[in-house]
């Protein structure tokens, strides 16, 4: 299994800024809207658009959450094994508010449509945004594209995208991996 | 630990701790589901399920209805004193015939013990035991050892004592196993009577002086009179029973501590336990009903298996 790093921490970490930056553009200060991170892999880049937020944009108050989509996905019963649910940190209504999505990549969309109908169970937004740090390109089984995207990739089917976080060594880094 | 052990929910008897401790973990997700403006989920909208009920029911068939629906599961009721069981048919019979309607799982309450096992083996469907005979009964074990985990954290060395009627409760055994797995100490306490022969066999202690025992205990949780399952008379009268082995105000008071109060229902107020003591702060009889439909979201979820359709 080889790994090719497509971002390092650095270039990354100037990616994550400007998505925080053209967040700021759409929604000002931020009154209105709802920044919710998908589990599992979208809380990491949310805590980091939040913090990015606070410190270099002076946004005090942002309203965000950590959202589980297992129980709304729609391959339930196709697989061997049990979908096991990752938890939902979420006390938030959204009735009426911007909702901005935050996951790391956008592969199908399968997840994403599960996020429309899960958020729905807490109440009907004014409007929802969708931010990923990474899209992948010619992959999509559903009419779903991103507002915000950090880095645009084409692969082959057999080649996975993943964003680590924290490695001890490199940081963060957005890497593909070849099976 | 990515799924349950076993096929079908007959008792606690199969099921070992890393089944109960994934049952819980998932009960948690459906307890924040259940508190949400919308309080249901489309994971089991392919899934159909018969609520085949051979016995009275309130609490457990409503509780059981509720997660079907929460899981927006179809479902299918069926009660025996409506149906062709009075006209003679097998028990067998009347599954094969409600499964032939294509129903993928069914939750049975029987008064014969033994009746969910039966079936598991005879018929093409996921099982779910709700209450045989005074065999098991493993959603009412499950939800209580989930509802004292919330109250005081872990089981491991707790002392729960087990009130009352043990001779023709199902909850008792299945509380026994599934408190013993996880590390609990159990008592029984009750009328010579309604304590089953042997049952020190299954590691329980037995004590007959309620006050001793709960001088003892951590938890209580006060059995029901089965007065449906008594065919000849086990103690002297109520107000004996209810002198001996009733929980009342004044005893707790006794005890200088806090122990947590519980109760499957239907409560026969001023028998087993007095009104006061189960609407007090310390009875958590409310939340293990609310409990009941977070545990058995999770243990229909975890069991609702592969369609082999797809």
């Amino acid at each position: 299994m080889n790994k090719t790093i497509l971002l390092d921490d650095k270039q990354l970490r100037i990616s994550v800024d400007r998505l925080a930056c053209q967040l700021t553009e759409n929604h000002n200060d931020f009154k209105d809207t709802v920044l919710v991170g998908l589990q599992p892999r979208g809380k990491e880049l949310c805590d980091i658009i939040v913090n990015i937020l606070k410190d270099n944009h002076d946004v005090s108050n942002i309203s965000y959450g950590y959202l589980d989509i297992t129980f709304f996905r729609d391959d339930f019963r196709r697989n061997e094994d049990v979908l096991l649910p990752n938890s939902t940190d979420f006390k938030l209504l959204v009735e009426d508010k911007q909702v901005v999505f935050i996951d790391d990549v956008l592969y199908t969309g399968r997840t994403i449509r599960a996020a429309l109908t899960a958020i729905e169970t807490f109440g009907r937004p004014k409007s929802i945004e969708l931010l990923v740090l990474v899209d992948r390109r010619y992959s999509r089984e559903l009419p779903i594209q991103p507002d915000y995207k950090g880095i645009q990739v084409d692969v082959y089917d057999n080649q996975k995208v993943n964003v680590c976080w924290d490695d001890n060594k490199l940081g963060n880094y957005i890497y593909i991996e070849n099976e | 630990m990515n799924s349950l052990s076993v096929n079908h929910l007959l008792g606690i008897k199969y099921l070992n701790l890393n089944d109960l401790e994934l049952i819980f973990k998932t009960a948690d997700n459906f307890k924040q589901v259940i508190n949400r403006p919308i309080k249901k989920v489309p994971s089991l909208r392919d899934v159909t399920i018969a609520n085949l009920f051979f016995e009275n029911s309130t609490r457990t068939k409503l509780s059981f209805e509720l997660a079907e629906k929460r899981l927006s599961a179809d479902i299918l009721n069926f009660s025996s004193s409506q149906s062709s069981v009075k006209k003679g048919e097998s028990l067998i019979d009347t599954v094969n015939n409600i499964l032939a309607m294509k129903v993928d799982m069914v939750v049975i309450r029987h008064s014969n013990p033994g009746a969910p096992h039966l079936l598991s083996n005879e018929v093409d469907a996921t099982i779910i035991n709700a209450g045989d005979g005074a065999h098991e009964h493993p959603t009412q074990a499950l939800l209580d050892s989930y509802s004292i985990r919330q109250e005081i954290g872990s089981l491991k060395n707790k002392n729960i004592l087990i009130v009352g009627d043990i001779l023709h409760s199902r909850v008792a055994l299945s509380n026994i196993f599934a408190l013993q797995l996880q590390g609990a100490n159990v008592s029984v306490c009750g009328p010579n009577t309604l304590i089953p022969k042997y049952i020190e066999e299954l590691g329980v202690k037995v004590e007959s002086n309620l006050d001793k025992a709960l001088k003892w205990c951590d938890v209580a949780n006060m059995l029901r009179l089965q007065n449906e399952r008594m065919s000849e008379s086990f103690f002297p009268s109520v107000r004996e029973y209810r002198k001996y082995y009733g929980l009342t105000k004044e005893r707790l008071n006794k005890l200088n501590k806090e122990i947590v109060i519980m109760h499957p229902g239907p409560i026969n107020r001023g028998v087993e336990i007095t009104s006061e003591v189960a609407d007090s702060k310390n009875s958590i009889i409310l939340d293990q009903v609310e409990n009941g439909v977070a545990i058995r979201m999770a243990v229909i979820y975890l069991l609702a298996k592969k369609n082999i359709n797809h």
